[in-house]
């Protein structure tokens, strides 16, 4: 039995309402035509007028859960960027 | 960051409902839980595609047939969804497929169980997916982010699974004499297997406990059995037949149904690898895996053909 | 279903008539016996991800076939339907080609015969856009995004095998082998073909011979595999004379509607 093992993509899809790709999921391909057609079948056979991003796992960096705090304590210190710091008249309240 | 001091960080995100992503700290045995119960799930999808499959060919309509062939398809989907979770926990497929067709990882028993009529794609839908849902829609909350983010999906694409498997009963339940006695065969040798689908008894269920701390179970077995029992016992009165349960009767006090005792030794004796078509759901994914060999080496090997053309048009 | 829906002959008895109904049925049967042929795959592909492909592209191959059945229904006006025509019509009067009707045989043969069936299906569905039979020209256009995409999946997947390892050259210079005899009755017109051809409402077959050809050519090149010379005829499906395969794909398919005849399923 052969061990071999395609490489595993990440999936990113925009629907067609969307605003940006999301990450819908991995699977396993040989090269990215085959990555770009198995997330159309996998991932999308319910909608239609998609943009899909195929990357191999590898590609991806992320960042590390233990810099979370050091990554995003800044921003929680300049609380004027936060919409609900602000008091609104109730005439513009969908602002 | 003293160990104690690790876990109980790891319990407090769980006890706040936030989700548990690949990266972050977890027990080993967290994670080699949900190793376990993601694959097991995956498998189930995939293996269970097989009763099922062989009766594309023989769908007695078009329309059936192209519905069957969509619900097995969805399966084989959530079988990939829940491989792709599995793998986020430093797992390969490789790895996941040769400890299913090693015996090593177990799958749900309910699919080794032959599917002998028509009438057994209706039970199948009505009843395993059924409780399949009852069962997805509580991990729809479980903790571990990638399987609750999968379950999500799976359950928006479960519904019609369900539905159609009802239809197939319904329709034969209002046909001809032949018909109704074939949709009544299947009910009474499907129903006993799907109450098996739950697992033992909370009482015979070692893990659980901690399961449920790690909110890797959401629900008790017992708690789904009876969710389950209690939606088809009303359905079954649309079907106009007969769940084979004498002990089947509606509880006035505990408002909920009672029904009769589970036979445990054939639970064990299908769980141990005895059921009717153990070997052969086994041997035809051995099979499919080992006759598609030389069809993945071939497209690796094309795959790198191509990156060496590339690198030197580079140069 | 009442006993009139098994009268295959059209109610009109003039000849035009006959020949877009034996026309309709032809490209119905011949999208039926490939999806049928492909769900053979389900669960037992070489990738799970390749499953899922397959069983898409049967799903629409089976789509297809229901839209041209239900207009051969219309025109047959004796009471038939989409299934009464697929389930209780014998081997002799299916009209499919040969080649659909082929055993799957390993990937390489399913794949090759896919190619081959899909580019042929491209070609003629792009001439069939302008039928003047509006139903027709409605479903060839429908169809040919979904055939655009299985011409695609299919010839890259020749091309992997083809340039791949020397085995799956091996496996797919095979299926070459044992396939090219049943290319030729793609270019063969049969009566019906050549009648409605000539009312503006079919396509010429063998006037798309060329650019099946040249398309076949171009991925063959790149697969590193020969363009075959040799022709060994093997006709007869259009006009119902058929292989055994086709007795066993309906004796599988029809079943329950015989065991079970007048039944709602």
């Amino acid at each position: 039995m052969s061990q071999q093992d395609w490489p595993l993509w990440e999936v990113f899809i925009r629907s067609k309402q969307g605003l940006d790709h999301k990450h819908a999921g991995s699977l396993h391909a040989a090269d990215a035509a085959m990555a770009i057609e198995n997330a159309r079948d996998v991932y999308t056979r319910r909608m239609e007028g998609i943009s899909i991003w195929v990357v191999e796992s590898k590609n991806i960096h992320a960042s590390s859960p233990e810099d979370a705090a050091n990554f995003y304590e800044p921003a929680n210190n300049k609380v004027y960027r936060h919409p609900t710091f602000y008091h609104l008249p109730d005439e513009v309240k969908n602002m | 960051m003293a160990m104690q001091e690790v876990e109980n960080k790891f319990q407090e995100k769980i006890d706040t409902e936030i989700k548990i992503e690949p990266k972050d700290w977890m027990p080993e045995d967290y994670r080699k839980t949900l190793i376990r119960q993601i694959s097991q799930h995956a498998h189930s999808e995939i293996v269970g595609m097989l009763p099922e499959a062989n009766w594309i060919t023989r769908a007695p309509t078009l329309r059936r047939k192209a519905i069957l062939l969509a619900k097995v398809q969805d399966e084989a989907g959530h079988g990939l969804y829940l491989y792709a979770a599995t793998e986020t926990l430093n797992i390969s497929r490789d790895e996941l497929l040769e400890q299913l067709h090693s015996g090593k990882a177990k799958y749900s028993s309910i699919f080794n169980y032959p599917t002998l009529t028509w009438a057994d794609i209706g039970a199948i839908g009505w009843l395993v997916d059924g409780a399949a849902i009852i069962n997805q829609v509580a991990l729809c909350r479980t903790s571990f982010g990638p399987y609750a983010r999968a379950m999500v999906r799976i359950c928006k694409e479960e519904s019609f699974h369900q539905r159609q498997g009802f239809e197939v009963l319904l329709t034969l339940s209002k046909g001809s004499t032949e018909q109704r006695a074939m949709a009544q065969d299947a009910l009474n040798r499907w129903w006993w297997p799907s109450l098996m689908m739950f697992g033992p008894k909370d009482d015979a269920s070692p893990n659980s406990a901690q399961n449920i701390k790690w909110k890797i179970k959401r629900c008790s077995n017992d708690e789904l059995r009876q969710k389950f029992v209690d939606m088809c016992a009303e359905q079954v009165k649309v079907l106009n037949l007969t769940i084979p349960d004498k002990k089947l009767k509606w509880n006035e006090t505990t408002n909920q149904y009672d029904f009769g005792e589970i036979n445990w030794e054939e639970f064990k004796n299908v769980l141990a690898g005895n059921g009717p078509c153990n070997k052969e759901r086994l041997a035809a994914r051995i099979s499919a895996h080992t006759n598609g060999a030389w069809v993945r080496e071939a497209a690796e090997a094309y795959a790198k053909k191509q990156q060496l053309k590339e690198k030197l048009l580079v140069q | 279903m009442n006993p009139s829906s098994t009268n295959f002959k059209t109610k009109g008895s003039d000849k035009e008539t006959e020949a877009l109904y034996n026309y309709t049925l032809h490209l119905a049967d011949n999208a039926l016996i490939m999806g049928h042929r492909l769900s053979e795959w389900t669960g037992h592909g070489p990738a799970l991800e390749q499953d899922i492909a397959i069983t898409n592209i049967a799903l629409d191959l089976i789509g297809q076939s229901r839209n041209f059945y239900q207009y051969a229904a219309i025109i047959n006006g004796n009471g038939c339907t989409e299934d009464s025509l697929v389930y209780l019509r014998d081997v002799a009067e299916f009209k499919n080609i040969l080649l659909v009707e082929l055993p799957n045989g390993d990937w390489a043969k399913t794949i090759l015969k896919l190619f081959f069936f899909s580019t042929w299906q491209y070609f003629l569905y792009k001439k069939l856009k302008s039928s003047f039979d509006q139903q027709l020209s409605a479903i060839a256009e429908k169809s040919l995004k979904e055939v655009t995409y299985h011409i695609r999946w299919s010839s890259e997947w020749v091309i992997r095998l083809g340039d791949g390892t020397e085995e799956s050259h091996s496996r797919i210079m095979n299926a070459l082998d044992e396939l090219w005899p049943y290319t030729d009755e793609l270019f063969i017109a049969s009566d019906y073909e050549k009648q409605t051809a000539d009312n503006g409402i079919g396509v010429y077959t063998n006037s798309i011979k060329n650019e099946w050809g040249e398309k076949v050519r171009g991925v063959f090149r790149e697969s590193t595999l020969l363009f075959p010379e040799t022709r060994l005829l093997q006709t007869g499906g259009k006009d119902g004379k058929h292989t055994e395969y086709l007795t066993s794909v309906l004796n599988e398919m029809q079943f329950l509607q015989r065991t079970y005849p007048g039944c709602e399923w």
